[in-house]
């Protein structure tokens, strides 16, 4: 393969600290060369030239809570359209959540995953496999095996553990075989039947609502058991102040873990579902401006450590019924980095510290060496128009699956070039 | 009058999915025409041609006896062709879309549908899919619009006024439609209204509606002018929110006790069925000075008439 070169760009590698204007050189090899100020036109005259002045160069971004159709759900989403609407938006990898039919509890389903993703996607896939078998919460699965056989993470995925003794005992194992642990933490009993925050939008439009304390009640008993553990944990994502609050304090008391927060909880409130819009039934709700400002606020203050898209495609008839039936989740892995822009064009964050937490963060968390552009590591590269006004289209959805609870939002930033191992495997 | 000016106001809904979304005028339109039904279904021909060639189906996804009823009644004294399909144990719970279910209604042409089912939004979402007028008769906790209205025309025809007077909306509050449009309605037309029930049954922020929230009974319904009872609605509740039936009672049902907090004069209503000896006194509930539930079951009809009709007109 030849050498290929970016240059004229503003690159931001928060991992290696640079946000500089420069070129980057990748090497035959797919890797990455060279990175900065340096690489300029004199001295790559043997390489694919990409002026890309006036743009943004990123790490390619990191996805760590992504649903993909296989097996079970092709009719949703398969490797092929997640990896499309994925390049779309600039996400190079991610990571895979194990809610599948059958679920990713054994090394033969993994295996498959595995497999697929490795003949049909052009991205990047780190399985998750589930805590527990089947994910019922209750019998552990084989960490030890899985993680051998390649599995990153493990989590029960749109279910969260209830039983403190088994929670107990996947703490206490976990740390035994040293894996992720990323919880979706919500109470059961408090969040039986609630489809959406549980605050004056739920009362109006009399839908059972799931309060903030079933979010913060599992939080703190899972930071109870790894205080004592000291497992790799992981919360998948939050979704009020309160819970803020709670993980501050364990943050400042020294206890480590991280964080997510779903782009969807940073760019939309409850008041966005209006008059039962199935699209925004989304599981953690989307709850109140208050905590939609929290969160924002928790991003920058290092509280969140991951921003994810939460892609939960779903096909029209799962979301064409009324707000109680329909399923929840929301198409968005291609619009994850352009809603992320909206934050920085609204002066909510800084551009570094949102490329950050969908880059290296997460690469960190998951234990990979992507989410970086640093000399030697594979080219995988996103390249953006930060001031491209757009309006998103149902029509122009990549993914198979067009329930963006987005749609028709005027949006600020656009991927035009994605690179994957050096390779330019998207161009718009 | 007050009569030509309400004859100017446009209704400008081809539905009537929720009190919410009606303005002062047009909720006084629709009590207006009411009266007139009032009177004609006090006559001993109550059959009007209003509706004539017209088709009206009731949807109804809940167990109901007298809103269908009502609604039936209503449709045919106005001349409609009215057909009734309860589907609560039909092919239709058994996996047909609410949506699917709307298509196949849709294609045989009817004019109104009314629909009562046990989703809040229902209404609305099957208002967007078909042609016709939608009447929602019940969307799961969220509204019953022409109960609210039936009980404002039953307060009206017995105090002669809604303005001014201290409404209690008493029981389960979190799950009720009633309580909900009787509220928007209420606060609508200036009484003041109070809701009164045990704090599990209370609805988030409910003050912002615009109401006071008591949980003691005896306080709350001080100085009341209507005492507005609610059904237990053990149906829809999953879980224990109430200890028992007899704590209940003995807090939260209205009996002649507990009304002497009321005002003298005041009267109870109750959009049934009654859970006698549950929310209220069974002597208490049959008091003829005191409860006019009955009146609200004849204005039930003369109010959906009253809409009936002007959704028709409106869809000319």
């Amino acid at each position: 393969m030849k050498k290929q070169c970016i240059l004229n760009t503003r690159i931001i590698d928060p991992a290696n600290n640079i946000d500089e204007i420069g070129g980057i050189l990748i090497n035959d090899k797919g890797r990455i060369e060279a990175v900065g100020s340096k690489v300029t036109k004199g001295n790559v005259s043997d390489a694919e030239i990409y002026d890309c002045k006036n743009k943004v160069a990123i790490p390619g971004i990191i996805d760590m809570r992504v649903f993909v159709g296989e097996p079970g759900f092709e009719y949703k989403e398969n490797f092929r359209t997640l990896s499309q609407a994925a390049l779309s938006g600039g996400v190079t990898a991610v990571a895979t959540m194990p809610n599948t039919i059958p679920v990713i509890d054994n090394v033969s389903t993994l295996d498959f995953v595995k497999r697929r993703s490795r003949d049909k996607s052009i991205i990047k896939v780190f399985p998750l496999a589930t805590l527990t078998k089947n994910a019922e919460g209750n019998d552990m699965t084989e960490f030890g095996l899985l993680k051998l056989r390649g599995a990153w993470g493990f989590t029960d995925g749109v279910s969260c553990i209830q039983n403190n003794k088994v929670m107990d005992q996947i703490f206490n194992y976990g740390k035994n075989t040293d894996v992720l642990i990323i919880q979706f933490a919500q109470d059961n009993f408090l969040s039986e039947n609630g489809v959406v925050n549980d605050g004056l939008l739920a009362t109006k439009l009399g839908l059972k609502g799931i309060p903030e304390i079933a979010e913060q009640i599992i939080i703190e008993r899972d930071l109870r058991l790894l205080e004592q553990y000291k497992t790799k944990y992981h919360i998948a994502l939050i979704s009020s102040k309160k819970s803020i609050d709670l993980i501050k304090s364990a943050k400042e008391k020294g206890i480590k873990f991280t964080v997510g927060v779903s782009i969807n909880n940073l760019s939309l409130n409850d008041n966005d579902i209006g008059d039962f819009r199935t699209f925004l039934k989304l599981s953690p709700p989307l709850r109140s401006e208050e905590d939609r400002l929290a969160l924002i606020q928790a991003v920058n203050d290092g509280i969140i450590d991951v921003i994810v898209s939460d892609h939960k495609p779903e096909d029209e008839e799962s979301k064409r019924l009324t707000f109680q039936q329909a399923t929840t989740g929301a198409s968005g892995i291609e619009t994850l980095l352009p809603l992320a822009l909206e934050l920085v064009h609204n002066n909510h964050c800084d551009l570094n510290t949102v490329i950050k937490k969908l880059t290296s963060n997460p690469a960190k968390i998951l234990g990979v060496r992507n989410g970086t552009l640093s000399v030697g590591g594979e080219a995988d590269i996103a390249i953006f128009d930060l001031e491209k006004p757009w309006v998103l289209k149902k029509e122009n959805i990549q993914s198979k699956s067009k329930n963006t609870a987005i749609e028709n939002r005027k949006l600020q930033g656009k991927v035009e070039k994605t690179f994957i191992n050096g390779k330019l495997v998207f161009n718009n | 009058m007050a009569l030509n000016q309400n004859q100017a106001v446009k209704f400008n809904h081809k539905h009537l999915l929720g009190i919410q979304y009606l303005s002062i005028p047009e909720v006084n339109l629709i009590l207006d025409e009411s009266l007139a039904f009032v009177e004609l279904n006090r006559q001993e021909n109550k059959k009007l041609k209003i509706l004539n060639g017209k088709t009206q189906i009731n949807l109804f996804f809940e167990n109901s006896t007298r809103t269908l009823s009502s609604f039936e009644l209503a449709g045919k004294r106005l001349g409609a062709d009215v057909m009734n399909m309860n589907v609560v144990n039909s092919s239709i719970k058994k996996g047909e879309t609410l949506i699917d279910t709307a298509m196949t209604l849709n294609a045989m042409h009817p004019d109104i549908l009314v629909i009562r089912h046990q989703d809040s939004g229902a209404a609305n979402l099957l208002s967007q899919k078909v042609n016709c007028s939608v009447i929602n008769a019940g969307d799961g906790r969220r509204e019953h619009p022409t109960q609210a209205l039936l009980d404002a025309m039953t307060i009206k025809m017995k105090k002669g006024k809604i303005e001014g007077l201290r409404v209690a909306i008493c029981g389960d509050i979190m799950h009720s439609r009633v309580a909900r449009s009787n509220i928007y309605l209420l606060n609508m037309l200036g009484a003041e209204v109070r809701v009164i029930g045990p704090s599990t049954l209370m609805p988030k922020h409910i003050e912002a509606f615009g109401v006071k929230a008591f949980t003691n009974m005896e306080k709350g319904l001080e100085g009341s002018d209507i005492i507005m009872m609610l059904r237990m609605q053990t149906e829809r509740m999953d879980g224990s929110y109430v200890p028992s039936t007899r704590e209940y009672y003995e807090f939260f049902a209205l009996d002649y006790k507990k009304i002497k907090n009321a005002k003298p004069d005041a009267l109870i209503m109750h959009p049934g069925p009654m859970n006698r000896g549950i929310e209220i006194d069974t002597n208490l509930a049959d008091d003829i000075n005191r409860s006019i539930i009955v009146q609200q079951v004849e204005m039930g009809v003369a109010v959906r008439m009253a809409v009936l009709k002007i959704l028709m007109e409106n869809n000319k």
